[in-house]
């Protein structure tokens, strides 16, 4: 196989991916394209990364046996990456502070970013404070009501936060809003991204920034187990985890990737977030094309998941691509099978999963059931449930 | 000649300055888009753009937006909206029709079968703001050999590589942003876009028009004396915005007048 090489030079992901957005963008895309060549080898600037991964974040971080998970189940093991102990509560920070560490070298004082949960917005309030720059998230009103204890979080650590009221009020508005901002602030301000999605160069950057969490679970699988897992599940919304540990796994043809996203009601009732799934149609929005739920006259329609950070209609244009080129395989998992997988790991592991990840369990959990013990599932456990105990009370019909 | 080309070429020869007002099809209801299209000619509009509506208009501010939502309310399509040029066509065979809007709703008609019934129809420009000429160069192809002009944006932010590479693709017009942001923003800077449009002026012949803060006779006048044409938009919707079914037509002829002794 020849070895994968991706994006091309404009960021194209075969028919995916690219810059689609108007003039008035392109030269920032530029800017920030220029300057992440420069940096993404930059010994330096590699080194103040990974320190910051290593003693802001507490990186790496562990690969963990659910023996007790697997045992009930009784098929394949089940490791997780623990992405849930990262400073933040979730993988998201490997991306901030990426991005936050070239917005200073750019010289940007201002660092603005949109969020759906609110996990990327604290996420990036975070790196904001610790390196002292003015922080602005975009947050849909209906998410800021959903989601108040992150809001809240993200005021103290210093930011701004601007509910949008425009279209759907969600992540996807949230996206638009923090555009418009950008391109009107454009002097000044680096606009962090939150996920694989995006025009040139944010799919591949953010991938690249994620990408440790694969280096390091290359590492540990091979320690702990003496060999690399069967299969590697991630929920995918946007899918900046899911990249994140599927990139340094894409040349090991023997490891199944397999992205989960989020079938709210089921697919057949249209009520989820799953275009990948779904087989929809691929479009141009946020500027990159990819796969996008959508009507018959290309207007983007409203999505559905329990859990907000898997509640938006694209998806980033390289799990597009790794779909048809069959590296990944994509499949859904609704909001009662995620519930059920949320509860079994609480009191099985003593871990309190985020709803996104606890679709990648719910569906590893399935997976399992069908294999042999001698075999090995690696769950990217993408973040933890704290954030969540609302919503999930409030699905018991318990106020909290 | 196209329709595009024609009206420059006319307008220059009477040293005059184009005005191009902008309304989304579809608001604030389908059944008065052709009415006002009408309505603007006969106030003076020298070329109409018309917005495709679409769900997520990131180049937009919230006027234009709000036009948007309020068009989508009526499941406004691209296909509704070449319907709509079609019936204007009817009783107006001269004034250009640019479409300007956003790639998803293209795509999902299909680039080619979208270029063949905007020509059926009688559209003569397509502006599609998240197509930069980079990605769009099938889709030009498309246009052109269906008679239809690429028209593109500039901005402040385009040097002189760009504005060369940009114009080079365009035709019948280019439209420079007027500013850094989303159209219907503020602090217009005059001598700034003076400046900005001679530079263009020394790479291309096409005629420039400018856009995204003209929000009144004032701005209008001040921008027609260095552009070939004035882009109204937001200011339109606000006017279509703030009326009734009684004085909406009214309404939008009076406000373009007064554009058209501003800037002539």
């Amino acid at each position: 196989m020849q070895l994968y090489d991706m994006p091309d030079a404009r960021g194209h992901f075969g028919p995916y991916g690219g810059i689609f957005v108007a003039e008035t963008l392109i030269e920032a895309l530029e800017e920030l394209r220029v300057m992440y060549e420069r940096y993404r080898h930059d010994p330096e600037f590699l080194a103040e990364f990974a320190y910051d991964l290593k003693h802001f974040v507490g990186r790496p971080s562990p690969i963990y046996y659910a023996q007790r998970l697997s045992e009930k189940i009784g098929g394949a093991k089940i490791y997780l990456k623990r992405e849930d102990l990262n400073h933040t509560g979730a993988h998201k920070v490997n991306n901030t502070i990426g991005q936050a560490l070239l917005a200073k070298r750019m010289g940007k004082p201002r660092v603005i970013a949109e969020t759906g949960a609110g996990q990327h917005g604290v996420a990036t309030a975070t790196i904001a404070a610790r390196l002292g720059l003015e922080c602005v998230v975009y947050m849909g009103s209906e998410d800021v009501k959903r989601q108040a204890p992150n809001v809240y979080r993200m005021k103290l650590l210093g930011a701004t936060v601007i509910p949008v009221e425009s279209g759907s009020k969600t992540l996807k508005d949230a996206l638009n809003e923090a555009m418009r901002d950008w391109v009107t602030n454009i002097s000044n301000t680096f606009y962090i991204i939150g996920t694989v999605a995006g025009p040139h160069p944010y799919p591949m950057m953010v991938r690249d920034f994620q990408a440790v969490i694969g280096i390091e679970a290359k590492e540990q699988m091979l320690e702990m187990t003496g060999r690399q897992p069967d299969a590697i599940i991630a929920c995918v919304g946007g899918g900046s985890n899911a990249m994140g540990i599927f990139y340094p796994y894409i040349d090991v043809e023997d490891v199944r990737l397999i992205g989960v996203e989020a079938a709210g009601h089921g697919i057949e009732t249209g009520r989820h977030a799953a275009p990948l799934t779904a087989n929809s149609p691929a479009g141009v929005l946020h500027g990159n094309r990819t796969y996008l739920m959508q009507d018959a006259n290309g207007q983007i329609i409203e999505t559905h998941s329990v859990s907000a950070g898997l509640d938006y209609p694209g998806v980033g244009p390289e799990h597009a691509w790794l779909k048809d080129i069959k590296r990944a395989e994509y499949v859904a998992i609704t909001d009662d099978e995620a519930m059920d997988a949320f509860h079994t790991l609480c009191r099985t592991e003593g871990i309190i999963p985020a709803l996104e990840s606890s679709h990648a369990l719910a569906y590893a959990m399935k997976l399992a059931a069908t294999m042999s013990p001698d075999k090995t599932l690696l769950v990217n456990l993408s973040g933890r449930g704290d954030k969540d105990i609302n919503t999930v009370a409030g699905l018991s019909g318990i106020t909290l | 000649m196209s329709r595009i080309q024609a009206t420059f070429a006319a307008l220059k020869s009477q040293g005059k300055k184009a005005l191009i007002p902008y309304i989304t099809a579809g608001d604030p209801h389908p059944k008065h888009t052709v009415a006002l299209m009408h309505a603007l000619v006969e106030a003076g509009s020298d070329v109409i753009e018309l917005g495709i509506p679409f769900s997520d208009p990131m180049a937009d501010g919230p006027v234009i937006q709000r036009a948007t939502e309020r068009a989508l309310a009526h499941h406004v399509s691209l296909g509704d909206v070449l319907e709509m040029v079609g019936e204007f066509r009817q009783q107006d065979n001269r004034t250009p029709i640019v479409l300007m809007g956003y790639a998803n709703p293209v795509e999902a008609m299909g680039q080619q079968q979208f270029a063949e019934r905007a020509n059926q129809v009688g559209v003569d420009g397509v502006l599609i703001v998240d197509y930069p000429p980079e990605e769009s160069e099938d889709f030009v192809g498309l246009l052109k050999s269906r008679q239809l002009d690429p028209i593109f944006l500039l901005s402040p932010t385009s040097d002189a590589k760009r504005v060369s590479m940009i114009t080079g693709q365009a035709s019948g017009f280019v439209y420079y942003v007027s500013l850094k942001g989303v159209t219907g923003s503020q602090n217009l800077n005059i001598t700034e876009v003076g400046e900005r449009v001679a530079a263009i002026r020394t790479q291309t012949d096409l005629p420039i028009g400018v856009g995204f803060g003209v929000r009144d006779a004032a701005t209008a006048k001040a921008v027609a004396e260095v552009a070939d044409a004035i882009v109204v938009g937001s200011r339109m919707i606000q006017e279509i915005e703030s009326s009734n079914e009684a004085n909406l037509l009214n309404n939008v002829r009076q406000l373009t007048s007064e554009l058209r002794q501003a800037i002539d």
